[in-house]
């Protein structure tokens, strides 16, 4: 999807009618494209072209990039940092607030300096306990909850306030997203909390890991029955499994990780298993795309991050089109020339 | 005690009927409360509370009670201290994310909730970000000054105590 407008680095895309946020994601969703996200996992480095290194493997297939907060309670670079050196170029970043690592006062402050920085799209999420990752001695913060954080959010965006009631005077213009998990238990009330993030201000949601699609497709029947198709976009995560071995250990290890039986079956039986990870994730993404009421897919493919393209191209989700990136136009023009 | 809690859940039915009658019955002293002052109850009050919801629901007297609204399970023994419902961490075989031998606090809440007339309804209603000043203080007579102060209570108000 190409706009007419397309933004100069650094400089936000002006807001249409019906929008929230002057960024591209929004636009290509509300465009009615299906959408691809992935995620950055932000290095253990204080060096920018560390991230730029890593971004630029997405390049022209991805509408936009999650750049995690301490993903899986590990020490990484912050997302705020991650997201403002992707806008100084251009890039449409995600960016993520766990309420893990920071009380009111602070998320309300990178909210607002997020914006400033040119971040249009941000993921409010609870976050993984400090106990499953590398700093188990921390203190896990939790002064609010993802809902209860939604909704500050939108108060900041909409009301022009923070939760004090005292009064901002130029609101961020933000795209809000939270997170669910179809597969995890209770089942019955995955879709209610997803109804409650909603009515909290979740205009998008990017889901777990969706391995099992029974339970994908029961979700999704709930969504629909409550009445949340067309009021938020749906993007669901998959991505590739590297072995039998490797889908063991993270359905053991990651949180809310679900990953059926036959898969690992299957991922088992194979020669290349790796091969096989990325075929099924091709696999899932041609299903997932045939069910009503889903916008697109979130890929996270952690250490695997140059398998994206493959997928991307494999599953034909983009339709032809090719996201913005930084060089894309001027890549078009000198190929123009040649020809 | 985690044994306790987890009874409390199953009969959350017979506690949320138990706790209405008793908030009602305290409503009605609220002319006295006043005559003694409200403040100068809240230590014994709050004492007390602690020492009933502590033996059957693990309460951690955060002071903004929502018992009702989860089925008799405790949100605040959530170690995220989830007020609106479980993580995406819960575990295949309903147990915690971060305490993996502890059942999942909300996977409770919403058996309990099932058992009580409303309980799922009360359940989708969001819960506001907690006041982190009222830890340790008495919810009874929080709730007892509200009804008193708002008859009418605002469509927004949270449900009651426990």
């Amino acid at each position: 999807m190409r706009f007419e407008d397309e933004p100069v680095p650094g400089y936000p895309l002006p807001i249409l009618p019906g929008h929230t946020s002057p960024g591209r994601f929004e636009r290509v969703l509300r465009a009615g494209g299906f959408a691809v996200t992935t995620e950055l996992a932000p290095p253990d480095s204080a060096d920018p072209e560390d991230v730029y290194t890593r971004a630029r493997v997405f390049d022209g297939y991805v509408d936009a990039i999650n750049a995690t907060d301490g993903s899986g309670a590990n020490c990484h670079m912050s997302s705020i940092a991650v997201c403002a050196l992707l806008t100084r170029v251009g890039y449409a970043p995600i960016m993520q607030i766990s309420c893990r690592d920071k009380n009111r006062i602070a998320m309300q402050g990178d909210i607002l300096g997020g914006a400033a920085m040119g971040v249009c799209n941000m993921l409010c999420l609870t976050g993984d306990g400090v106990q499953a990752g590398d700093h188990p001695q921390a203190k896990p913060v939790f002064d609010l909850d993802c809902v209860s954080l939604l909704e500050i959010a939108r108060d900041l965006r909409d009301r022009h306030r923070f939760q004090s009631g005292r009064k901002i005077s130029f609101a961020p213009r933000v795209f809000f997203g939270a997170a669910e998990n179809p597969s995890a238990l209770p089942h019955a009330w995955r879709a209610q909390r997803l109804a409650k993030k909603v009515a909290a201000g979740a205009q998008f949601i990017q889901t777990q890991y969706c391995y099992d699609l029974g339970l994908l497709r029961a979700f999704m029947d709930q969504v629909e029955a409550l009445g949340l198709i067309g009021k938020v976009f749906i993007l669901v995560g998959v991505g590739p499994l590297r072995s039998a071995k490797t889908a063991e250990w993270m359905r053991k290890n990651v949180p809310g990780m679900h990953v059926p039986d036959a898969l690992i079956t299957r991922l088992a039986g194979a020669q290349d298993q790796a091969r096989e990870g990325r075929n099924i994730c091709v696999e899932l993404i041609e299903s997932i795309r045939k069910i009503r009421g889903i916008s697109g897919v979130h890929i996270m493919a952690y250490r695997q991050e140059e398998s994206v393209a493959e997928i991307v191209d494999r599953s034909g989700v983009l339709q032809g089109r090719s996201p913005w990136y930084p060089e894309r136009d001027i890549a078009n023009v000198s190929h123009r020339t040649a020809t | 005690m985690y044994s306790v809690r987890l009874w409390s859940v199953r009969h959350a039915r017979g506690l949320n009927a138990f706790y209405r009658a008793f908030e009602g019955a305290l409503t009605r002293l609220h002319g006295l409360f006043l005559a003694i002052g409200y403040e100068r109850l809240e230590r014994p009050v709050a004492a007390v509370e602690k020492a009933v919801k502590g033996a059957l629901f693990d309460c951690r007297m955060c002071g903004q009670c929502v018992l009702s609204s989860t089925g008799m399970s405790c949100p605040m023994n959530c170690p995220k201290t989830l007020r609106n419902g479980p993580c995406g961490g819960v575990r295949a075989d309903g147990n915690c994310e971060v305490k993996p031998q502890m059942r999942c606090v909300w996977v409770e809440a919403y058996r309990g909730s099932q058992a009580i007339p409303g309980g799922i309804e009360s359940m989708r209603k969001i819960q506001f970000a907690m006041d982190q000043r009222q830890q340790g203080r008495s919810s009874w007579l929080r709730v007892v000054r509200e009804i008193n102060a708002e008859p009418v209570p605002a469509p927004h108000a949270k449900g009651g105590a426990q």
